[in-house]
């Protein structure tokens, strides 16, 4: 083991204290599929930006663009994001439609701590895309004490 | 309300898209978090912001703990017709907030 991953370890142990309701890849996993039920999730028409490399979690700019027509036809009715690792895994969200005309949602988030995020969204059809970044965080979020 | 940025055009074309961001002040507080005291500190957050077109609504977000301090968000509206965009910010301890722009559409 070297130093580095001793800090590391040292610094997960002493938060942990705080860390009771963390949400996890699981408890992610079973966020998604209280929204998409038993339905496919396909990879695709999602883009999700946020930057790979953060300095301070507490607020991480995100921008979600979902390919659609946005006709009453065949429109983006929600999309919704989550994370493994914050203490839950719902980030928000977003319900939309024709009136829209674009299905992109942009928003500035709180990031605990290195991890996964997925943007899921849902067509007026009933279909599921999403699309997933990893990201890094060098300073977290929600860890500070308040002053 | 001096409390809220909202950024929208103020003329549009009929049938173009626009883009609507607004910013709001507010702590967010996560409710996970221990104060000076040790004890933590009770969840303040804004749970939802919905946006309306002369009074249709176009756009709604439910908002978590995970989102930033002083939400922002930004969306987009097809420009049908001339009118106001009511936008309204609710949460904890009973947070409600309104704010209007118009657009004038030719």
């Amino acid at each position: 083991m070297d130093r580095r991953r001793f800090l590391a370890g040292t610094a997960a142990i002493v938060v942990l204290p705080f860390d009771s309701a963390q949400a996890t890849p699981e408890a992610m996993a079973a966020a998604i599929r209280k929204v998409v039920g038993s339905s496919p999730v396909r990879e695709g028409r999602v883009s999700l930006d946020l930057p790979p490399l953060v300095e301070n979690g507490s607020t991480v700019p995100l921008v979600v663009s979902v390919e659609s027509p946005m006709t009453e036809a065949d429109y983006i009715k929600a999309i919704h994001v989550f994370n493994e690792k914050n203490p839950q895994p719902g980030v928000f969200t977003a319900r939309l439609g024709p009136r829209n005309g674009r299905a992109v949602v942009g928003t500035r988030i709180k990031l605990g701590d290195s991890q996964k995020i997925v943007a899921i969204a849902e067509t007026s059809g009933g279909q599921f895309w999403s699309a997933s970044a990893d990201v890094i965080v060098t300073l977290a979020a929600c860890l500070e004490e308040s002053t | 309300m001096a409390n809220v940025l909202v950024n929208a055009p103020k003329t549009a074309k009929r049938g173009s898209i626009v883009e609507i961001k607004a910013l709001i002040l507010h702590p967010m507080e996560t409710g996970f978090r221990p104060g000076p005291n040790g004890r933590i500190i009770p969840r303040n957050i804004i749970e939802r912001f919905t946006a309306t077109w002369n009074g249709t609504e176009i756009f709604d977000m439910e908002m978590s703990p995970a989102i930033a301090a002083n939400p922002f968000v930004s969306f987009f509206a097809v420009a049908s017709e001339s009118g106001t965009v009511g936008l309204r910010w609710t949460g904890d301890e009973g947070f409600v907030v309104e704010e209007r722009v118009s657009i004038a559409v030719e």
